[in-house]
């Protein structure tokens, strides 16, 4: 091992004689604020939905109109209709937010993308929360499309579809934060990929699928996915008179899920992004 | 000028290469001093242990042992500090790809802390002195390759910081572009007083840009001076380039003499000879039977790369464009 002395390594070290105490320390550039980051990072998210995520949103809203179609032929209307529109309505969110926000992290990981972020100050928990919250936007007309026309479909009620404005972020925060936990959590890109594919996978035949026809084991792996409280609240709202208890329940158990997974992604950014 | 901007790594340090592989060490103990204003180099071929250092510098990644002080502040102890007075350009655009030019300015901008009117105005004054004001509509992803890495630099640019790290700035640029990035760093030394470290394996580009230059090879420092000086430890030799039509005729005598000290590599042998010794092979290659053979010769005064060699670095993965 050879070591360059530092006199070796400069010639002009003496020439202006003065060393560097700790006293002429160079003031330190502001921090960014997390709102303001949050905006940035959200706005940046955003916009590469334009450039590269539409056709993906186009994919995730077909399959869950064409899962809908499937399912007329099984289902006969009642609460079985109820639990298929709303699971594939929530399978909008499951695709984009937890599928895709997952496989953009693990990539993001992967190629040394996080480096972009890591050397800037700003607050991990705005780099988390702005990515999740565009891939939760993302979900936003595909959701509702996907509901409408499960509704029509179904002839169910359209009278309480406004609870959307409440299901879609609080179940987007819950199924965003587990992908962004997931992706950052993976050890590698490949993992990070099928584990998003998986919890799409559960999200469908867990929240699509009935729960009474479900065996009973597989009833409490549904109970366990964050996005069954989603299809509850949204299934419970296609009554004629919903019960509001309920989907405040429902929809409180996606809020709790939300900060935990994002705190979780929050601690897992911090984590992957200095190695 | 005050001399403040230390990175010392006195003791050996070494990470874990990925798993399966033995451990390398990637930086092993080195030592540099750069000063305020000055445009530092790092050159080395690939592996030597100059990207590892600057993510050692950046905070990316912690050293096993050794310190890094930026401008009086001890970046090991505190590496949230780097980001505020660091402007980093990785290898990496992938956070950028799928960002238009424009937003991928006035992001980073925003992201270093700037306010989004301030963000806005760097992001045009950035781009206009970079030429990138016609494709600030476009997404990153879409340019050429040279393109891409000018808007990365734009982004490394948007927001001031007193000391920029440029992890092989031009890659893939043409010289249009390599001019307008090296204006653009040049006027941040001399108008803001920025300190730049870059990291190349370009030799021509380091003994035009640099005023100093560390030469690394396999996680340590094998010299460092300016261009001129690092030169002047082979001032005595001439560079001979010879290049064959097929192979080198090596029947003839005085060319299979030369073959012993010649670094082959294909058709094209280089030599690195005192100046009678340069004259005599130049006259024994361009008359007689050797001249039918020959392909292409010249002489130069030695460049960065013989340096290298003389050094004992091994000259692969060098780039002389």
């Amino acid at each position: 091992m050879s070591v360059v002395p530092a006199e070796a390594a400069t010639g002009r070290r003496t020439a202006d004689g003065r060393a560097a105490g700790p006293a002429d320390a160079a003031p330190l550039a502001p921090r960014a604020r997390l709102l303001p980051a949050l905006g940035a990072v959200y706005r940046a998210q955003l916009s590469r939905a334009r450039v590269a995520r539409i056709p993906l949103l186009f994919v995730a809203t077909f399959q869950s109109v064409g899962i809908m179609v499937l399912m007329r032929g099984v289902v006969d209307g009642g609460d079985e209709a109820r639990a298929v529109v709303a699971g594939s309505s929530v399978l909008v969110v499951a695709f984009v937010a937890l599928n895709l926000l997952a496989q953009y992290f693990g990539q993001l990981r992967a190629s040394g993308g996080l480096d972009h972020y890591a050397t800037l100050p700003v607050p991990p928990a705005a780099v988390v929360l702005g990515a999740a919250g565009a891939y939760a936007s993302f979900t936003v007309p595909g959701t509702v499309v996907t509901a409408v026309a499960g509704s029509v479909l179904f002839q169910l009620p359209l009278t309480h579809l406004w609870v959307l404005a409440a299901v879609i972020p609080l179940a987007g925060a819950a199924l965003a934060g587990l992908g962004a936990a997931l992706g950052l959590l993976a050890p590698r890109q490949e993992l990070a990929t099928l584990l998003g594919q998986l919890g799409m996978s559960a999200a469908l035949l867990l929240g699509v699928l009935p729960a009474d026809r479900l065996p009973g084991p597989i009833t409490y792996a549904r109970d366990l996915l964050p996005s069954t409280y989603g299809v509850e609240a949204l299934a419970r709202t296609f009554d004629a008179r919903p019960d509001w208890g309920g989907v405040a329940v429902d929809l409180t158990v996606c809020a709790a899920v939300g900060v935990v997974s994002l705190t979780v992604a929050t601690w897992a950014y911090r984590r992957a992004a200095v190695r | 000028m005050v001399r403040d901007l230390v990175k010392t790594y006195p003791a050996a340090r070494g990470r874990r290469g990925t798993p399966g592989t033995p451990e390398v060490r990637a930086t092993d103990g080195i030592s540099l001093d750069v000063e305020r204003g000055e445009i530092f180099g790092l050159l080395g071929p690939n592996g030597a242990g100059k990207s590892t250092l600057v993510r050692q510098l950046t905070g990316l990644m912690r050293p096993d042992s050794g310190g890094v002080e930026v401008l009086g502040h001890d970046l090991v102890r505190h590496p949230e500090r780097a980001a505020r007075l660091i402007g980093y350009l990785g290898q990496e655009s992938t956070a950028l790809d799928e960002l238009t030019v424009a937003l991928a300015a006035e992001t980073t901008g925003r992201l270093r802390g700037l306010g989004a009117r301030e963000a806005r105005a760097e992001r045009d004054a950035v781009l206009g002195e970079l030429g990138l004001t016609e494709l600030a509509g476009r997404p990153l992803r879409k340019l050429s390759g040279g393109q891409r890495r000018l808007a990365c630099v734009a982004a490394a640019l948007v927001g001031e910081r007193p000391l920029l790290v440029l992890d092989e700035p031009t890659t893939g640029m043409d010289p249009v572009a390599r001019r307008a990035v090296w204006a653009a760093v040049d006027r941040r030394r001399a108008e803001r007083g920025a300190t730049v470290l870059v990291v190349t394996h370009n030799v021509i580009e380091a003994e035009t840009v640099l005023d100093r230059v560390a030469v690394l090879d396999r996680g340590r420092v094998i010299a460092c001076d300016t261009p001129a000086g690092l030169k002047e430890e082979v001032a005595g030799e001439v560079r001979v380039e010879l290049v064959w039509r097929e192979r080198a005729p090596l029947d003839v005598p005085e060319v299979a003499a030369l073959r012993e000290s010649a670094q082959a590599s294909g058709r094209r042998w280089v030599l690195r000879l005192a100046p009678d010794e340069a004259r005599a092979a130049v006259a024994a290659v361009t008359g007689g039977a050797a001249f039918a053979a020959l392909d292409d010769f010249t002489l130069a005064t030695p460049s960065l790369e013989d340096v290298y060699l003389a050094l004992g670095g091994r000259t692969e993965g060098l780039v002389k464009a």
